[in-house]
């Protein structure tokens, strides 16, 4: 039985908060409690990535979907309602969706009374597309109505105008029921066809959310989310903020940006502290046990009753939730929703090097990863900068290839994490902070 | 019959002409996809990378002989400096081998593992890409730009409807006829080709009866960098060059692939086409075709579209699922999932 000795725990958490004070002292506490914030959102994907890798030994390459998904919650729960849309579109759509689950339900009813395999498959394809002729039918002059309403700034449903920390819940629960209905169909099959689902889902998930403009404006965006934070100016202007500040000796602006951030650092670290808690009793549980049974011997778990199919379902949606909550987490803290930033280079595979990096299976692992690489990932690019300069000084100031290479160096922390992710794969396979045997 | 005809040539010109150099394209790809996993065994996520940074290398050299003049018009200069773009990146995926991928062959990995390896190639070849072309469009076609117009179809058949024929559909055409062709060939009379199917069969018999397992990934690895090339090249021909594209790609070539069974290069192809056609297809707006048939007060008032551009993604994926539930293997495979 090894255990990791305390220090092999603790010791690159002291790295990453050294190397976090130094961005702080070096570069500005701005900067380096931005950095902060998306460490601990990067830290939560990474643990949902960690539940279904680490645990049980299921590959999703999806993650940017459900980050989508708690994005989308986020316009969702907390945006004001547009009443004049949901007055002339809103029925129309709510009866296009009624439509399509309405579809789905017959169609699988329908399934199980008709018997024979061609009679099946010729219901389902008439069920489905009478179910998509009618909805599309439906919605077309709805969603035309709705995006017609002042298109400049609304042209959408709106949200429920509730607080948005109800959201980040919202999110979590979104991302659960996409990933329920994708497990049910991929789970189950070789790990490379979930993989390759997954991915695709993903994509298309963010096709929805870029060309569906009802639901949250698609490419025009959703800006200025209400925030579970008092706003700077606001701030400025009270009694505490100008004691405070007289007090440190600080000017306001640089101040209240600094107390922002670190009020997002501490609710983001409540929530990342309460998943840790969990997913550790979860794993020291006779579940987590199970799981570990599952992933390591599929075959021998099955044969001793335990059913393998309805587990991994069961871990692959609580990870997504998890991925769903820090989704919403990370839209919260933009205060803005951009479908056509979700890249799967920075919202799929980069969660996964952090994984990989920090130790699939230990969730401890999973977080210092994710801190570390995110804090790569960030100051890859003044630092690539800075060395592409220093190298490149010999060309001369206005020499053709320095310009192009300075301009496209940030594009270098592609290759850092590659590399990273590679090096560790090879010689530290299971990764800065390995799994616990536990016998 | 004049209505018919419009509407046949309707059809050709904006759905089965880019369909089928689409398809070509999406085929070529999903070879090399699954010549991998045939040989090693696993999805290779870094072949839309490999495409790309190919091609990458070929505008490359393209740009180097428009500049010297030289030229082979009415075909596009790329065609000339495609070998040394598969040159190059044959030498780089087999370097990529050698680093990477050797050591968890000899070790016997999980497949999972080369999956996982194969994102951190992606990763390194999408930063390098990045890095070198930068991530924006890059037009490096030259030559003629039409076999035959719309204008010039509709001077020669007195049609309403023109059908009209681009150089870079018909290059794609041929090029990928001949590299399927020579695939064939390749794989069913030479001895080397025999070898890497009996290896593709069963790893452990093949190696027994004395094929040496490393000369077999060798040429696995090459066949698929060059048919990656050449795929990228012709998508970059056909459309633009733009580095994000081809991760987009990965789907589409994935679900081409393993609608065809992975591992089975017959059903690489026609998976090809079917993706390809279903994604054109179904977002193709027919009201113009339904124009030429119908009488005009039966015509929709809607573009009779099922489905807008934007979800051509959906389309493939939808087609991946339907392959997964009702038959795993694929339709051209053997091998249980």
């Amino acid at each position: 039985m090894t255990r990791n000795s305390r220090a092999r725990t603790v010791l690159p958490f002291v790295v990453f908060f050294v190397l976090v004070a130094m961005t702080g002292f070096l570069q500005s506490w701005t900067v380096a409690l931005t950095i902060m914030n998306m460490c601990l959102v990067s830290a939560i994907m990474a643990l949902g990535v960690n539940v279904q890798w680490g645990y049980a030994g299921l590959v999703n390459f999806g993650v940017m979907g459900f980050t989508a998904l708690g994005g989308l919650a986020v316009v969702l729960v907390a945006v004001p309602t547009v009443d004049e849309a949901w007055d002339l579109g809103g029925p129309g759509v709510l009866f296009g969706i009624f439509i399509l689950c309405a579809t789905a339900a017959v169609t699988l009813a329908a399934r199980t009374l008709v018997t024979g395999r061609a009679a099946r498959a010729l219901v389902t394809t008439v069920l489905v597309l009478a179910g998509l002729w009618g909805a599309t039918t439906v919605l077309g002059p709805s969603t035309a109505a709705i995006e017609g309403v002042n298109p400049a700034l609304q042209g959408f449903l709106g949200g429920l105008g509730l607080p948005v920390l109800l959201a980040w819940v919202v999110g979590g629960l979104l991302a659960a029921g996409a990933a329920f209905v994708i497990g049910k169909i991929a789970l189950g099959l070789r790990a490379d066809y979930l993989a390759i689902a997954t991915l695709g889902v993903s994509e298309i998930i963010i096709a929805v959310l870029m060309n569906e403009d009802w639901l949250a404006r698609g490419v025009k965006n959703v800006v200025g989310l209400p925030r579970p934070v008092p706003y700077e100016v606001d701030m400025r202007t009270t009694e505490w903020f100008r004691d405070l500040a007289s007090t440190l000796g600080m000017a306001p602006i640089p101040l209240s940006s600094v107390v922002v951030k670190l009020a997002y650092v501490g609710l983001f670290a409540v929530v990342l502290g309460l998943i840790l808690w969990l997913a550790e009793r979860a794993l020291a549980s006779p579940w987590g046990r199970t799981m570990r049974a599952v992933r390591d011997n599929e075959v021998a778990a099955n044969a001793m009753g335990k059913d393998v199919k309805r587990l991994h379902l069961l871990v692959f949606i609580v990870g997504s939730g998890i991925i769903g909550i820090a989704g919403a987490m990370l839209t919260t803290l933009d205060g803005q929703f951009t479908p056509s930033t979700y890249q799967p280079l920075r919202f799929t595979f980069l969660v996964w090097v952090m994984v990989i990096v920090g130790g699939a299976g230990n969730n401890w692992g999973a977080t210092v990863g994710a801190f570390l690489v995110w804090f790569a990932w960030v100051e890859a690019e003044p630092v690539g900068t800075w060395l592409i300069d220093w190298t490149t000084i010999a060309l001369g100031e206005d020499s053709e290839i320095r310009r192009h290479l300075l301009q496209n160096a940030a594009q270098m922390r592609h290759v850092v994490m590659g590399v990273l992710l590679l090096v560790v794969l090879r010689f530290a396979p299971r990764g800065i902070i390995p799994e616990t045997d536990r016998t | 019959m004049e209505g018919f005809l419009n509407a046949i040539v309707l059809l050709a010109n904006f759905a089965l002409v880019p369909g089928l150099a689409y398809g070509s394209q999406l085929a070529l790809g999903a070879l090399g996809v699954t010549l991998i996993f045939a040989v090693l065994r696993f999805s290779n996520f870094a072949h839309g990378e490999t495409m790309s940074i190919g091609a990458m290398v070929t505008i490359f050299f393209t740009w180097a002989l428009q500049s010297w003049g030289v030229s082979i018009d009415p075909l596009p200069t790329a065609l000339l400096a495609l070998p040394v773009g598969i040159v190059f990146t044959v030498a780089l995926v087999l370097l990529t081998d050698r680093l990477v991928y050797a050591y968890y062959r000899e070790k016997r990995s999980e497949q999972v593992i080369f999956l996982i390896a194969s994102v951190g190639v992606m990763f390194v070849t999408a930063g390098l890409i990045r890095f070198i072309i930068g991530p924006n469009d890059q037009i490096f076609t030259d030559g003629a730009r039409f076999v035959f117009s719309v204008r010039d179809f509709r001077d020669a058949t007195g049609l309403d409807e023109g059908l009209a024929l681009k150089t870079t559909q018909l290059v794609t055409l041929v090029t990928a006829l001949v590299c399927v062709v020579a695939l064939f060939l390749f794989l069913q009379k030479t001895r080397t080709g025999k070898s890497m199917r009996a290896y593709a069969d069963n790893e452990d018999l093949a190696t027994l009866s004395g094929i040496d397992a490393g000369r077999v990934v060798t040429i696995a690895w090459t066949l698929s960098a060059t048919l990656a090339v050449i795929a990228g090249v012709l998508y970059g021909l056909d459309k633009s060059y733009k580095p994000f594209v081809f991760q987009e790609l990965l789907l589409p070539i994935f679900a081409a692939a393993i609608v065809g069974g992975l591992g089975s290069p017959v059903g690489a192809i026609v998976g090809g086409y079917v993706i390809a056609f279903a994604e054109v297809l179904t977002t193709y707006a027919y009201k113009r075709f339904l124009g030429h048939l119908l009488p005009d007060d039966w015509l929709p008032d809607g573009l009779a579209q099922l489905l807008g551009t934007e979800y051509k993604f959906a389309v493939a994926f939808v087609i991946l699922v339907i392959t997964l539930l009702i038959r795993p293997t694929g339709l051209f495979n053997r091998r249980s999932a």
